[in-house]
């Protein structure tokens, strides 16, 4: 590949970045309206600030958590204006998501494996599209395992990405075991010499038993092909999500030892607020988020820009 | 599931009851903890708000205030309110004629408007119609493959063209495909879209000016959380929707976000997506929804079947003739009549909230009651008030003419008595008192009851309250008993 045509492409992947995150982070035409700005930390504002951390899904425990630490780093004296929000709560999701525990693990020889589940479409396939592609420009050989088997034309969705973007794909006939899916591309993966193998399973709800040993099963065949594998389980989450999706980490981290989250879909207006409670309770991290349909519709998380969206001015709810 | 919120509930109950009648304050205290259900059940905020308001005004301004069970009639008004709003049941699709009538599904990307399309196809089939479904998603790869796959699988045909073509063509063209082929409903799968998406949405708007299609629905995740009431509104504002079909209702979310989009569209919502199945589309029922977002079981069966058996003036009746202590074996068996004719006991307990884990270990043969009632009707009316006279010789005479053991009699005649003192004990009690009380009591007493032998033991049986000072000493010869 030529250099002129990467650095290009690198260059479009930027531009695309900074423009999906100034659609989260402005939202509509400058119609940025800050909550905080120039107030005072007063028990009005402090209703409204309960209310936003409400309407971006954090949910009823996780606000008041926050809350309660606000109001407490008020009472100290370290927060006082509505500027003090913000960079208190920055420095509060700092430590909730430290900067290693939002970095992707590679395996230190032969193939990482990065599993990606979620239910029903979440944006997994999608998000397997960008994360193959953030891969590759960052100079990995990449495959994708088809082990989605089950849902209409789902094999076909994925090889039309790795066409596009130019990755290997393992692929069975629709209907076949998903496991022996994964086997095989496990084995393909080390024989290829690949850098990563991301497979893409079937959506399912956390309260289908029977499909959730399915995955416990994907996870185990990769275990035992590759020492150490998977390297990464993947949540997709819907940035759309609500309370539920509680339920979903517990469940799919009982099935799959979850190492973290991907947030799809967070250039709409909904804020993803629930990693937050899912971070309360089970630890997990956010890794990357999706803004858009794009294969360079990805960036990697980050805590700041989270908070800033929070207190952005969703158009459709203005 | 339910737990959580059953939990609530019985506090709900308990502080409700606890105060006897419910004051204003009472009223507001009991929504909050109905504010929180509602926003753990990912209903919007605002949402929330304004129901609240409506019911706090509904439940002071009503009777409630000076009822006598205030926790089950709050509970009423709550869901009554609830039921009001996500309702109305209406899962009726109207058709043109001359056919074909042209339905248009729409919604945000991942929502399950494909799998929708290939359910609602099926339902009309089965309606008797000869649905077409036309791949208007021209946007995510294999969308066309997956309609024209789940088409197959419910055995209909489905209308697309080569890749290159644009939605509102391919859409216009399927109208005409239908009419030349005796197809009467034509459902357009269109690709998900956010509702700030100005190009996505514009295309929309045209399909609807171009093709001019008889309903157009929305369809929605329900488990999405408070931005529900973003995309629904957009999408209503742009499209003027007819109805909206929520998915995914075969996972364990309460669903709240039903009711933000009733709220925010005005729209009915016709159908529930409750599985991956193509034949897994059910019609939508209010009442169960709005149970499932109250997170409350069945506890409004057990209200309404209460309703139905006691009415109010006989349960002050009975209430009063407890405390005055005027509670004979008669009453006992109209009351455990009346109560047995809402169904089995152990359901019915179950129903209870908190009642529920309670009681789960407990035992209520229903073959027991069944002898009790034999027992009690085989006395006199003298026995039957003054339980007291029956000795020996009665005792006999009523174990032969009931078909029971003397064991039995002396046992019914024994727990009688006690369960007269508990009674008039639990009628001055609140409703978290009452269920330690339960708890803490052992076996033995009338079979059904729960068994009061322990409290029977220990408490005389006068005819009276107990005085803060006897229940002194009951408490101090209890902890020496021990
Ligand atoms: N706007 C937006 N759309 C997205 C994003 N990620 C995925 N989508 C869209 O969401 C829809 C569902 O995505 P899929 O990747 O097919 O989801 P999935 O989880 O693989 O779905 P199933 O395999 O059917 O369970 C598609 O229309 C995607 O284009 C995102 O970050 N932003
Ligand atoms: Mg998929």
């Amino acid at each position: 590949m030529a250099f002129g045509f990467l650095s290009k492409v690198l260059g479009q992947g930027l531009e695309k970045l900074r423009t999906g995150l100034d659609r989260t982070r402005e939202a509509f035409l400058g119609s940025l309206k800050s909550l905080l700005r120039g107030r005072t930390l007063d028990p009005q504002l402090m209703s409204e600030l309960r209310q936003r951390l409400l309407l971006a899904d954090l949910g009823v425990a996780a606000t008041d958590k926050i809350m309660t630490d606000l109001e407490a780093a008020r009472k100290a004296g370290r927060v006082a204006s509505g500027d003090d929000v913000l960079e208190f709560l920055k420095a509060e999701m700092k430590t909730y998501w430290p900067v290693e525990s939002r970095e992707l693990t590679f395996a230190a020889q032969g193939p990482t494996v990065i599993l990606v589940a979620g239910i029903n479409g979440a944006g997994k396939t999608t998000s397997i599209a960008k994360l193959s592609w953030y891969l590759k420009n960052r100079n990995k050989t990449v495959m994708v395992a088809a082990c989605d088997t089950f849902r209409a034309a789902a094999v076909d969705q994925l090889t039309i990405w790795a066409g596009r973007i130019g990755v290997d794909i393992v692929k069975h006939q629709m209907g076949s075991d998903p496991a022996a899916v994964a086997f095989d591309a496990c084995h393909a993966a080390k024989a290829r010499g690949m850098d990563v193998l991301i497979v893409d399973t079937a959506g399912r709800l956390h309260t289908q038993d029977n499909l959730m040993r399915e995955l416990e099963k994907i996870r185990r065949v990769i275990g035992k092909s590759i020492p150490n594998a998977p390297h990464e389980s993947l949540l997709v989450l819907d940035a759309t999500i609500g309370q539920n999706a509680i339920r979903q980490a517990v469940e799919f981290k009982k099935a799959v030892d979850l190492t973290g989250i991907f947030l799809a879909k967070l250039d709409g207006t909904a804020k993803g607020g629930i990693v937050v409670a899912i971070r309360h309770q089970l630890g997990l991290p956010v890794k990357f988020i999706g803004i858009g349909e794009k294969p360079d519709d990805i960036a990697a998380f980050s805590p700041d820009d989270f908070v800033e969206a929070l207190f952005t001015e969703s158009p459709a709810a203005g | 599931m339910f737990d959580g919120l059953s939990e609530k509930f019985s506090s709900l109950f308990r502080n409700l009851s606890g105060k006897g009648k419910i004051t204003e304050s009472n009223v507001r205290q009991a929504m909050e903890e109905v504010r929180t259900a509602l926003l753990e059940a990912d209903v919007h905020v605002q949402v929330v708000q304004s129901f609240c308001d409506r019911v706090i005004e509904q439940a002071i301004g009503s009777h409630v205030l000076a009822s006598l069970e205030p926790g089950h009639q709050m509970v009423k008004i709550v869901f009554d309110q609830l039921v009001q709003l996500i309702g109305p049941a209406d899962s009726t699709l109207f058709y043109v004629d001359p056919p074909p009538t042209v339905i248009m599904m729409c919604g945000l990307q991942g929502s399950g408007k494909t799998t929708t399309c290939g359910k609602l196809a099926l339902y009309l089939k089965s309606k008797g119609k000869n649905p077409l479904l036309v791949a208007a998603d021209t946007q995510r790869p294999a969308a066309v493959d997956q309609l024209a796959t789940l088409a197959d699988q419910v055995g209909v045909p489905v209308y697309r063209e080569d890749s290159g073509n644009g939605p509102v063509q391919i859409c216009r063209r399927s109208v005409d495909f239908a009419r030349a082929n005796g197809r009467d409903v034509v459902i357009l799968d269109t690709a998900g879209r956010l509702h700030i998406d100005e190009a996505l949405m514009a295309e929309l708007r045209q399909i609807n000016q171009v093709v001019r299609p008889h309903q157009i629905l929305l369809v929605v995740d329900a488990m999405v959380g408070q931005d529900a009431v973003n995309s629904a509104r957009a999408f209503n504002s742009q499209l003027e929707l007819d109805g909206v079909i929520l998915t995914k209702f075969d996972s364990d979310t309460r669903g709240g976000a039903a009711l933000s989009v009733k709220e925010i569209t005005g729209k009915p919502i016709k159908f529930l997506g409750v599985g991956e199945k193509l034949a897994m589309l059910e019609e939508f029922h209010p009442d169960r929804v709005a149970q499932r977002i109250l997170g409350m079981g069945d506890v409004l069966t057990l209200v309404e079947k209460a309703q139905q058996q006691f009415d109010a003036q006989e349960a002050e009746k009975m209430q009063e003739k407890i405390s005055k202590a005027t509670f004979t074996l008669d009453d006992f068996l109209q009351q455990m009549r009346s109560f047995r004719k809402m169904g089995p006991m152990k359901q019915l307990l179950g129903l209870l909230p908190g009642a529920g884990s309670a009681l789960k270990d407990v035992d209520l043969p229903e073959e027991e009651l069944d002898r009790t009632e034999a027992i009690i009707q085989s006395m006199t009316r003298r026995e039957k008030e003054s339980p007291d006279v029956i000795d020996g010789g009665r005792r006999r005479r009523i174990a032969a003419g009931s078909g029971t053991d003397v064991r039995d009699v002396s046992q019914l005649i024994k727990g009688f008595m006690t369960a007269r003192t508990v009674a008039r004990k639990l009628s001055g009690m609140s409703m978290s008192q009452r269920m330690t009380m339960m708890r803490g009591m052992g076996d033995g007493g009338i079979p059904g009851m729960t068994g009061m032998g322990h409290m029977g033991d220990a408490a005389p049986a006068k005819q009276h309250r107990l005085s803060p000072e006897q229940k002194r000493k009951l408490r101090d010869k209890r902890r020496r008993g021990k």
